[in-house]
């Protein structure tokens, strides 16, 4: 990671930390939500970075550790367990073994098998949570907020916007380190050269099985405190749609960076929220078809936007790259 | 169990089996000759349905208008080929998945903007919509039979044009070095616009047929492209021959373990609990099945590339 990085990474955790009291100032309360919301989804999207962009394994079904992490929640919550101690530990042991396991079986394969192999162990979760009757199956259950034995209100959206957002930071910061240790050299080196890997005697199964179970682990933080935010959980965590936009939201922003999926996160969810209403002004009632906008969209960045936005900011490029 | 209740699940586990492969023969044809993975190919399945629905409300029959959506179905797919896939050759596969899911975004809300959000119900003319006694005192619908019959029929085509024609044997050498095809001189852009559209045709039958099922709907077709990838790569990338193995198994062990598992289960749990886990194992299990035969081969039951 090089100094430019380092900056814009400060840059963009110093801006969202100063959205509360600028919410304030702009009377718009809402994007307090917004922004929350972003850096959850941040958390995602980096957490599968570092197994996409970093460990070049395209996992097409991140957002299962986000359902099993949220669902980890609730399922405690619906038994009486509002512990926030008891469960977000649980909640990120959960996705980690969830993750464990589906990465054993995964990693056997590689190329479009692993692609397909991920995305239907999701759409396995996916099912299994729609036929759960007891936790509200297709319609979802709903979740209470944890309880932090009175050090740390959840309800209070200022104490809770911070908590999403010390955790973003320290996992940014957990990552940095990781990612240049000598166990993210070789997940990078297997990324370029796998079998050369495995002939200087480098376990690489072992390597990428344990970034996938670190991604999964980081994913499920993510899905439990979506769920604090929504106080609600459903199987369309799950969905592979929503694999899909945690993706996008990676290549959106620059895979193979730590701060371009954060980036990609803001844009995604940002453009979610305002392409409906800037479509209004082109042609009334067009708003509700903004997917066909989005799509379109997509496709142009993944055809001529190399390295996302990411690329706009750090010209050089990633330091990871090559 | 009654045995009459276990036969009719059998010719529904064939029906869903051959519908399946229907939709898996053009995505592995394509991955296996162009190197696409296709998220859209679902998409073609609910095009296909949209427009067996709509000419068969304006030709006011039912065999017509199936037919005319078939020539209808190539000429979207040739054009979506033609517009958008044809960059993405040489793309890698990240690339190509999150091209074609914009587009599954894109084709479901033209879907949405032409024929409105709500479900469509195409009914069955008369002659189908029927029963006959397969054996006696086991009536089963005659457009589900019809289903199998075609899909089986598809199979035994598209198994002749790979093994028997010269359109065939090109597929075959194109799946193992297009570039050496192209160099022998056959125009490899009309044979891969070729080919993509012929899955398109295949997907939008499954399509067809599937409507008067079901309802016909933006994003029908995603559900079934999951499971059309779980045949694949049971089946082994690039074979037409592991898709129609594996589409049989898959569909059999789905319909046979939705109403076999929580009977089998009641055996060794409460019934209680095997009225909630029953149901819940069964919807895993082609997703276990899938995991336990990569366990043991990892490129599927009959891998067609090598490296």
């Amino acid at each position: 990671m090089n100094q430019r990085q380092i900056w814009l990474t400060l840059a963009t955790l110093a801006l969202f930390a100063a959205v509360p009291p600028l919410t304030v100032v702009f009377d718009q309360p809402f994007y307090m939500d917004v922004v929350a919301r972003i850096m959850i989804l941040a958390i995602a999207a980096v957490s599968l970075d570092l197994i996409l962009g970093y460990g070049g394994m395209v996992s097409f079904g991140h957002a299962a550790y986000m359902g099993v992490g949220a669902y980890a929640v609730g399922i405690l919550s619906y038994y009486g367990i509002d512990n926030g101690f008891l469960q977000i530990p649980l909640a990120m042991g959960a996705s980690a073994l969830i993750g464990l396991i589906f990465g054993a079986m995964s990693l056997r394969t590689s190329g479009v098998y692993f692609i397909m192999i991920t995305l239907a162990f999701a759409q396995m979760l996916y099912f299994l949570a729609v036929s759960l009757e007891e936790f509200g199956g297709d319609d979802g259950m709903s979740a209470m907020r944890s309880e932090f034995a009175g050090l740390l209100d959840l309800n209070d959206p200022l104490q809770f916007y911070y908590l999403i957002f010390v955790c973003l930071a320290l996992i940014l910061l957990f990552l940095h380190r990781l990612v240049l240790s000598r166990f993210g050299m070789v997940i990078r080196a297997s990324r370029g050269n796998e079998r050369r890997m495995q002939a200087l005697g480098f376990p690489t199964y072992r390597y990428k099985l344990a970034a996938f179970t670190i991604a999964a682990t980081l994913c499920g933080l993510s899905g439990a405190l979506f769920a604090n935010l929504n106080e609600f959980v459903s199987p369309d965590a799950m969905q592979w749609t929503h694999s899909g936009e945690i993706m996008i939201m990676v290549i959106m922003g620059g895979m193979g960076t730590l701060i371009g999926p954060v980036l990609g996160a803001a844009a995604f969810l940002l453009l979610e929220e305002n392409l409906p209403e800037w479509m209004e002004l082109i042609m009334t009632n067009a708003g509700e078809h903004w997917a066909i906008v989005m799509g379109p969209i997509l496709i142009a960045i993944v055809l001529f936007g190399r390295g996302g936005i990411h690329a706009l900011f750090a010209r050089r490029g990633g330091g990871s790259h090559g | 169990m009654d045995p009459l209740l276990l036969l009719e699940q059998a010719f529904n586990g064939l029906q869903f089996g051959v519908m399946l492969f229907l939709i898996a023969a053009g995505l592995t044809l394509v991955f296996g000759i162009m190197d696409l993975v296709n998220l859209a190919h679902g998409a073609l399945v609910m095009i296909g349905a949209y427009l067996a629905t709509t000419l068969v409300a304006w030709t006011d029959s039912f065999i017509l208008g199936m037919i005319l959506a078939l020539p209808a179905t190539f000429a979207v797919g040739a054009l979506v080929e033609i517009v958008a896939l044809r960059t993405l050759y040489r793309r890698d596969h990240l690339d190509q998945v999150l091209a074609t899911f914009g587009l599954i975004l894109f084709f479901n809300e033209v879907v949405r903007i032409i024929w409105g959000p709500i479900s469509l119900y195409s009914g069955l003319p008369d002659y189908l919509s029927g029963h006959v006694e397969i054996i006696p005192g086991a009536p089963y619908p005659v457009f589900r039979l019809l289903i199998i019959a075609v899909g089986l029929a598809v199979a035994a085509v598209i198994y002749f044009i790979v093994a028997h024609t010269r359109l065939g044997m090109l597929i075959r050498a194109g799946a193992s070095n297009n570039e050496m095809v192209g160099a022998l001189g056959v125009n490899i852009k009309t044979l891969f616009t070729f080919v993509f559209a012929l899955g398109a045709v295949f997907a939008g039958l499954a399509g067809m047929m599937l409507g008067p099922l079901t309802s016909v709907e933006p994003g029908m077709g995603e559900p079934l492209l999951i499971l059309a990838f779980v045949v694949i790569i049971i089946g082994g990338i690039g074979s037409i021959r592991g898709a129609f193995i594996a589409a049989i198994i898959v569909g059999m062990s789905d319909t046979m373990g939705r109403v076999l598992l929580p009977v089998l289960l009641r055996a060794f749990v409460s019934d209680a609990a095997a009225d909630t886990a029953g149901p819940a194992l069964a919807s895993m299990l082609i997703y276990i099945l899938m995991a336990a035969i990569l366990v043991v081969r990892p490129r599927g039951l009959f891998p067609a590339r090598t490296g």
